[in-house]
């Protein structure tokens, strides 16, 4: 096997998608990085497995029975641990364009954008209104509250931050969500969804923050742009789960020089006046003979997922999440072969929304005739907390399989880096898309390289050796 | 493109279909050299370990209604450290396994990625064995290092095509790549490919925007 380089540029540890996506622009911009994972598979906690990693992942099932034999082939399945989708207007899908990572990947949309009002047996579900013509058929609203909808997706719409004549008399900057929706004369269960299924807050502590009305907008701007972009909903999906984005933006690291090494364990990182300096790491395949192969290299900075450095972090908050395999659609979403359903706090008397997305064989993830859907919130008590998801699971009818662990702790970086020169990403949070994700790959690149990230063109003037 | 469906195009009565071809096998057996040939017909005697190569296209005509593309994958380096991607191998339709014949040990190496490639990818993959670097033995005999005829015991066992070739020469390369294309199933392909249309999926290059509304998060301040 190959000597390992002596010194590199970057030591990438983890192969998230955050990871991922650093990882590949650092290497087109000309970095020389090494990509490591102990896992045996990319994409961390951003992976999909097979039907069988999930159950021995698990362990949901009785020693010695193997209740994966009775969906199919297990590599036809493709379960994400993490749930989320890609807004079709977002900076990922800008990032994937730019760097041309699409052509290693195949999206398809995501049928259905859904919001819940009311809750158990009494509960409508229905589409969440993306225009103002959407909004005047929308069930979700009486006659005359139709036409205030309308009028404040119009304003929406036609909202430029750089012209005063479309801010209609308010200061975004300085003013509150609740003074805009006011303005607009909006019932309480319009703010609902508009806030929670448009904006996609997951709590109402947006409402009455100072300025916040801006973000608002912003958001309920990118829901309607990407909206409008493919039709059916905000959101694609990458065929055969969202473990291929990790591995893409992979492949484009190592088209531009970058190295992998999966199945390596950091044994040390070594510290020269506080400031990280290289490491000490053994490559071992999972029942592999002897030793590995043990090395040590210098890096210029390292970059890493939390879990390998669990003293650097913090605990914000805990994510409760429950895989759920079914063999029909959901009920009152139009037999939608995917979709996102949230369920507003205050309709189920929660501080949190819960989320569901749902995905299936038409995005070869499952066998023909199955779904998989998530079901998953902030954790708001200290236990029983599959009473906390039963809402959501009430919505999904007959469930064949349900995977739900204990609260899935999330970390964020207790520095910056700067200091010790580990770059610390967060965990995937409880938001329903990337969006926060690229925020986080952002500021990583910002706090790393001191400058920000121009994704915009990333490849001009570099050269790809298969166009040469 | 991982998950295009092959496609189907051109002339009344033509066939056309598109395949998507890995290749794998030890560091400096000639792999990229090998496509190279194929694609550009060129060789490099001081060629560096693969670094790019992610994607290149070639066409071949098998007769003259009948046209298969190649959509050929390089590891990019990335089954160096045994590190390579599932997406790699899904939906590959056809692989080429190098080795060196002036090299032992490269065959075991080709062995074992034949294994790795019947337990992972498609499983009507059509994998050929190539043993590179012809041209080495045909001036030094006493080079070689691996029998013609263990070898192609070997890939009569294992089922797969075999050629001993040369990236330098271009001897029997074209020959390789002519003979997978005959074994795929180029008439299925195309059917499938008319009843799917060209992509099942969106397309994503260059973004939409509804007009006069401009979202927030593409302007981002990057
Ligand atoms: C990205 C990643 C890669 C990993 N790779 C390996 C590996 O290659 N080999 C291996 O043996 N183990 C690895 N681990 C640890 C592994 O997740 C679990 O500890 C172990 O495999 C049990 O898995 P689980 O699914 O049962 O539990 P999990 O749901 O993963 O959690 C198990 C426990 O570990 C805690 N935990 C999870 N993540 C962290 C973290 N970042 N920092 C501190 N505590 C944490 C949780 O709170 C929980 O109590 C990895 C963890 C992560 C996050
Ligand atoms: N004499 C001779 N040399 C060859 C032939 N094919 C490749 N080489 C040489 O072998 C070396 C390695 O070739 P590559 O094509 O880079 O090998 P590779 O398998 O792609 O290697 P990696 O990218 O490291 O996995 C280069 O110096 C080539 O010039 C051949 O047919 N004959
Ligand atoms: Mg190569």
């Amino acid at each position: 096997m190959d000597e390992i380089a002596p010194e590199y540029d970057v030591v990438v540890l983890g192969t998230g998608l955050t990871e991922c996506v650093l990882s590949g622009v650092l290497s087109v911009k000309g970095k020389k990085v090494l990509h490591i994972d102990r896992n045996d598979h990319y994409g961390a906690e951003a992976a999909s497995l097979n039907i069988e990693a999930l159950f021995k992942k698990y362990g949901n099932y009785p020693e010695g029975t193997e209740p994966w034999k009775k969906y199919g082939r297990v590599n036809d399945w493709n379960i994400d641990l993490v749930p989320k989708l890609l807004m079709s207007n977002g900076e990922l899908t800008n990032i994937l364009v730019s760097t041309d990572v699409t052509r290693y990947l195949e999206f398809k949309q995501i049928a259905g954008s859904y919001v819940q009002q009311g809750n158990g047996t009494r509960a409508t579900v229905a589409k969440v209104p993306s225009d103002a013509s959407e909004a005047l058929r929308s069930p979700l609203m009486g006659l005359f509250e139709k036409r205030r909808a309308k009028k404040f997706l119009e304003w929406v719409g036609a909202f430029k931050d750089e012209d005063p004549a479309t801010h209609n008399g308010m200061n975004l900057n300085t003013c509150t969500m609740k003074e805009v929706y006011d303005k607009f004369g909006l019932e309480a269960t319009t703010r609902d969804f508009i806030g929670h299924s448009m904006a996609l807050y997951t709590t109402d502590d947006y409402i009455g923050t100072k300025g916040m009305a801006k973000d608002a907008v912003e958001r309920i701007r990118l829901y309607v742009n990407s909206m409008a972009r493919y039709g059916k909903s905000p959101y694609i999906y990458p065929l055969y789960g969202l473990g291929e984005l990790p591995q893409g933006f992979a492949r484009l690291s190592a088209i531009y020089g970058g190295t992998y090494m999966l199945n390596t364990n950091v044994d040390e990182v070594l510290y020269e006046g506080g400031k990280a300096v290289g490491i000490k790491a053994t490559m071992k395949e999972r029942g592999e003979e002897g030793e590995g192969m043990k090395f040590e290299t210098k890096a210029g900075k390292i970059l890493a997922d939390p879990s390998y450095f669990p003293g650097k972090v913090q605990v914000v908050g805990h994510l409760l999440k429950a895989i759920c395999i079914l063999n029909h659609p959901i009920d009152k979403t139009d037999n939608s072969d995917s979709l996102q359903l949230i369920l507003p706090q205050s309709q189920i008397g929660r501080k949190h929304d819960i989320y569901i997305a749902m995905v299936s064989w038409a995005h070869n993830v499952a066998p023909k005739g199955y779904y998989i859907a998530i079901v998953s919130t902030i954790a708001e008590r200290d236990s029983n907390h599959h009473l906390e998801l039963q809402p959501g699971l009430d919505r999904l009818g007959k469930i064949e399989e349900t995977f739900m662990g204990p609260p899935i702790p999330l970390y964020e970086p207790l520095e910056s880096g700067v200091n010790d020169n580990i770059y610390i990403s967060k965990s995937y949070d409880a938001t329903s898309h990337f969006e926060t994700t690229t925020d986080d790959v952002k500021d990583i690149y910002r706090r790393a390289e001191g400058q920000e990230l121009v994704v915009e063109g990333l490849r001009e003037g570099q050269n790809l050796v298969a166009e040469e | 493109m991982a998950a295009r469906p092959p496609q189907q195009g051109g002339r009344p009565g033509a066939r056309f279909a598109q395949f998507k071809l890995v290749l794998l096998g030890e560091s400096a057996v000639g792999k990229s050299s090998l496509v190279l040939r194929f694609v550009k017909d060129q060789f490099d005697d001081y060629r560096e370990s693969t670094i790019g190569a992610a994607f290149l296209t070639q066409t071949i005509a098998l007769d003259e209604s009948t046209t298969v593309k190649f959509e050929i994958w390089d590891t990019a380096g990335q089954e160096r450290y045994k590190s390579l991607a599932p997406m790699y191998y899904r939906n590959a339709n056809c692989a080429v396994v190098v080795y060196d014949i002036t090299q032992a040990s490269s065959l075991d190496k080709a062995k074992a990625w034949v294994k790795e490639l019947q337990r992972q990818a498609n499983e009507n993959i059509i994998i050929a064995l190539a043993g590179n670097k012809l041209d080495l033995v045909t001036e030094q005999p006493d080079k070689r290092a691996v029998q013609t005829s263990d070898a192609e015991a070997y890939a009569q066992e294992a089922g797969l095509l075999f050629f001993e070739t040369s990236a330098k020469t271009a001897e029997n390369v074209k020959e390789l790549f002519t003979a997978i294309a005959k074994k795929l199933p180029i008439e299925q392909a195309s059917q499938r490919g008319m009843r799917a249309g060209t992509r099942q999926g969106v397309q994503l290059g260059g973004r939409s925007e509804a007009p006069g509304t401009q979202t927030g998060a593409g302007a981002c301040n990057c």
